[in-house]
């Protein structure tokens, strides 16, 4: 017994300095950028750019924790493939809807139709690959081992990527500009990307939708009734399949809109767009606490928020060169922290040790 | 059981046929195996793919029925063979009511569409689709109505035939020295084998089954049974010592091409074995297991090469030790934070591990120390007594040393106090702490030996490839390792040879593969984990986990 305490305070003592270092770069960075005026200069004006840039992309990583989330709300398992769904429903609905909706000038004619069309068919395609994954590779593995569904979903992760390269070929697909959306709209005297904005107030829109959809609705309770004890759920007469597949298919349908605001904000899609994306909301929904929606939603923009403007303060202050390259290593770093330290997240409860 | 013909059965194993082959020609699959031949002028990869679909679905038809009856094999095979062909004819159409599909599906091309149609035009071409996948459909089905007698020989025929002729490319390179320019010509092609030699295959290898069912595995197996205990062990040792002879002589068989196959399945091996430790012992999954590969190749690049970046132009033999030793370190300190992490938590913070490193290696923060995307140069070859290894040959008995040893060291760990412990904590990490098992540096062990032997496969690559770039480590590297382990059998030692040869020997051989490698590495991990999750090769004991597991379901085990 002794032994063991020795242990853990061997390691806390490591885990700690780590922490203190991690704390320590952090604050001097900060310091020195903002004090010592390391690095580029930057106006007020750039800074709420980042801060912007930085909410619109959270808001995304929102949207597609929610896949997450839900998934692991109800089969505690780490949906690996969930960055595919937002793939192929995005690269589908662009190259057959968006393109040609485009070049016949439907787009610009009747923006919000033509819109409200490739979204709602990118969440149609999404949702049926994610349907048809959990139908093939994670339904008959219900009662296996806990890294067994994990494999088959880096296998799907995998298929779906390579699949969907040979479908659509590997180069950049360019994502149709809209012309009402060009330009910035000025908000109380601050100056915001449309795209931004749009983006913002969709998700926005989305995920008030998503937390009624699971709060009020008869769908939801299910949900959260199969979430809570699958067993009992079903002796109340709930068809767990079923449930499990429409939590599938309702993170998917956030993932595939997710995917659409995504192609306008960059402009451009490719077979390999949904696996940064898909670790980083992975990422957001543990940051905020996996398995709890109002998390996903802190937990995505805490995580764009460090990331936009983690890069020109404290990596610009340690005088890193070449800051900009380093957002993913924010994230992961992040990623790495929040399940040392705080595996819980923000609101959540604690998974990532107990339940695993 | 009177049998029925279960039209509802018969209609989805077509269709879903159908749709498999229809991903497989749109995806470009089918056209790209279609330049690969396999009997010359008679079939190629691309027509044995399209045409075992209907094949495949006529024999699953009628599969699980105690007699089949010929009529119902007949007409059961017949629909779901021309189901097959449902799909693929769609798509024929498809491309003739909208000839711009291919600005959308870029291999949706003429020349998938002309295959698909047998050469014919479309119309004519889909009805002679139609009819031939449904002849086809009605031999899979024949299969099951044939007796014993007729069908193992045939299968033993088709399947050799095949097999050779899939793998021409290892015969062709050992035969080549021996045999004459004539012969060789009348025997294979650049690519493929002549129908002469897959006749006579097809005959040797139903010559053989007849007269193996015949009596000679009777007499072999009396003979077997006659030996002695003594007489056994001799036996066993001669067929180990001929092993080990046959290992040493294989590169001078194979030839440099294969010789450079060989060596990547073989760098692939010490990969394996050392995820095998950490993933197949300990059960630790670890998806950035190619950061220690990265480390032993950067740290040995740096200490040896003779370019900018080169700091001290050590010898390789002193860098190894430095490289492997940086390796393990590296995996210690990822693996202190991680201590406390289960499961699948596990595998996505590896993974994070991996890509900050990878991320890392290409930035401009240490691009003045690694080169940045312009990578390592010039990095220093192996000398033995002044005697500069270059050829892959060479690398062949590095690469073996290397392996030998880990396979060594892998297996007495296993058999040891230590290997005991990984496998309780795979078990059960908190039975295994009761029991007494120093959670901290068991794990510690599993992952610093694992990313020794990875850094070993890291110094060995970047010596064998004297330069190296960051976009080399990517994670493909650990999803890679990570399914020929689980392809092979987790925890299984030569399961891991045995998934290196398929998942990283066999696309070198069929190039066309190569473009599709990971949507299959995909596929068969599902597919694996699905029918077969103890591997191709698996250790008895996973094996009898597996099955353990099984029999508790039997039993209606509740979670």
């Amino acid at each position: 017994m002794s032994q063991r305490f020795k242990d853990i305070d061997y390691i806390g003592v490591v885990l700690w300095l780590f922490r203190t270092a991690i704390v320590v770069v952090v604050l001097w960075g900060t310091i020195s950028k903002l004090f010592l005026e390391q690095g580029n200069a930057y106006t007020t004006i750039d800074w709420i750019d980042f801060l912007i840039a930085g909410l619109s992309q959270g808001s995304l990583y929102a949207l597609i924790a929610l896949g997450y989330t839900l998934v692991y709300g109800v089969l505690f398992m780490i949906n690996f493939a969930h960055g595919e769904f937002f793939m192929s429903g995005t690269m589908t609905a662009t190259i057959f809807v968006a393109l040609p909706l485009s070049s016949s000038g439907f787009l610009d004619a009747n923006p919000i139709l033509g819109m409200l069309i490739i979204i709602i068919v990118a969440m149609l395609v999404s949702v049926g690959v994610a349907l048809l994954t959990e139908r093939v590779a994670y339904r008959p593995l219900r009662r296996a081992p806990r890294l067994v569904p994990l494999i088959t979903a880096i296998g799907a992760s995998f298929f779906w990527q390579y699949f969907f390269r040979g479908l659509y070929g590997s180069t950049l697909i360019p994502f149709p500009e809209l012309q009402v959306l060009v330009g910035k709209w000025t908000v109380f005297g601050i100056e915001i990307l449309k795209t931004r904005a749009v983006v913002m107030v969709a998700s926005v829109i989305m995920l008030i939708g998503l937390y009624i959809f699971i709060m009020r609705t008869k769908t939801g309770t299910a949900i959260r009734a199969v979430a809570e004890d699958k067993d009992i759920a079903a002796l109340m007469g709930i068809d767990v399949d079923r449930t499990i597949s429409i939590t599938f298919a309702t993170g998917a349908a956030m993932a595939g809109a997710a995917g659409i605001l995504y192609g306008m904000v960059f402009r451009q899609v490719h077979f390999f767009m949904g696996f940064v994306p898909g670790i980083k909301a992975f990422t957001a929904a543990v940051l905020g606490g996996i398995g709890s929606i109002p998390g996903a939603a802190l937990g995505g923009l805490f995580l764009g928020l460090i990331e936009a403007v983690g890069p020109p303060l404290f990596l610009e202050g340690l005088g890193i060169p070449g800051a900009h390259q380093l957002k993913d290593v924010i994230a992961f770093t992040m990623l790495v922290l929040v399940l040392i330290f705080r595996p819980q997240g923000i609101v959540g409860e604690r998974l990532a040790e107990k339940k695993a | 059981m009177s049998s029925q013909l279960d039209l509802r059965n018969t209609a989805r194993v077509g269709l879903l046929a159908g749709v498999i082959t229809l991903g497989v020609s749109a995806v470009g699959m089918l056209e790209s195996f279609d330049k690969r031949d396999l009997i010359i002028g008679l079939l190629t990869l691309g027509q044995l793919l399209l045409f075992s679909a209907p094949f495949a679905a006529g024999f699953l038809v009628t599969r699980g029925e105690d007699k089949v009856d010929t009529g119902e094999a007949v007409v059961g095979g017949a629909v779901a063979g021309a189901l097959t062909a449902v799909p693929l004819i769609a798509l024929i159409l498809l491309t003739l009511a909208a000839p711009n599909i291919r600005n959308s599906l870029v291999n949706v091309s003429p020349e998938l569409i002309s295959l698909l149609s047998l050469g014919a035009s479309e119309i004519v071409g889909s009805l002679l689709l139609l009819v031939g996948m449904a002849v086809l459909g009605v031999a899979g089905a024949m299969f099951h109505v044939l007796p014993d007698a007729i069908r193992k020989p045939l299968i033993s025929g088709l399947g050799w035939m095949l097999g050779f002729a899939i793998l021409s490319e290892v015969s062709l390179n050992i035969l080549r020295p021996i045999l004459g320019r004539g012969l060789m010509r009348a025997l294979f092609g650049t690519k493929g084998i002549t129908p002469l030699l897959a006749a006579i295959i097809f005959v040797v290898a139903i010559g053989l089954t007849i007269w193996w069912s015949k009596g000679g595995q009777q007499r072999y197996e009396d003979r077997k049974a006659a030996m002695s205990e003594e007489q056994r062990k001799q036996s066993r040792r001669i067929s180990i010592g001929v092993g080990i002879v046959s290992l040493l002589i294989l590169p001078i068989i194979l030839g440099t091409y294969l010789t450079e196959v060989v060596d990547n399945v073989g760098l692939f091996i010490l990969m394996g074995l050392g995820l095998n430790i950490v993933v197949g012992f300990a059960g630790l999954l670890d998806l950035g297991y190619v950061a220690f590969f990265a480390i032993g190749a950067y740290v040995m690049g740096i200490l040896t090469s003779q370019g900018d970046l080169g700091i001290a132009g050590m010898s390789f033999w002193l860098a190894l030790p430095i490289a492997v030793g940086a390796a393990v370190l590296a995996g210690v300190t990822l693996g202190i934070p991680v201590l406390r992490m289960r499961g699948d938590y596990l595998a996505i913070v590896t993974l994070g591990f991996g890509e900050i490193i990878r991320v890392l290696a290409t930035s401009d923060l240490l691009k003045p120390y690694i080169g940045g995307a312009q990578g390592i140069l010039q990095i220093g070859k192996p000398t033995i007594f002044g005697f500069e290894m270059v050829k892959p040959i060479h690398f062949y008995y590095l690469i073996l040393a290397g392996v030998g040893l880990a396979v060594f060291v892998a297996s007495r760990l296993r058999d040891a106090r230590l290997g005991r412990q990984w496998m309780a904590l795979r078990e059960d990490e908190d039975v295994a702490e009761a029991m007494g098992i120093h959670l901290v540096s068991t794990k510690l062990l599993a992952f610093g030996i694992g990313a020794a032997f990875s850094g070993l496969a890291g110094a060995i690559f970047s010596a064998r490839l004297s330069s190296i770039f960051p976009h080399s480590f990517n994670l493909l590297i650990s999803i890679n390792v990570l399914s020929l382990i689980i392809v092979g059998g987790i925890g299984s030692l030569p399961g891991v040879v045995v998934g290196a040869l398929v998942l990283v020997g066999l696309p070198e051989l069929l190039r066309e593969f190569a473009e599709y490698r990971m949507l299959l590495y995909g596929a068969l991990l599902i597919a694996m984990m699905i029918a077969r999750p103890e591997g191709l090769w698996p250790s008895p004991i996973t094996k009898r986990e597996f099955h353990a597991a099984e029999e508790e379901e039997a039993l209606g085990g509740v979670q």
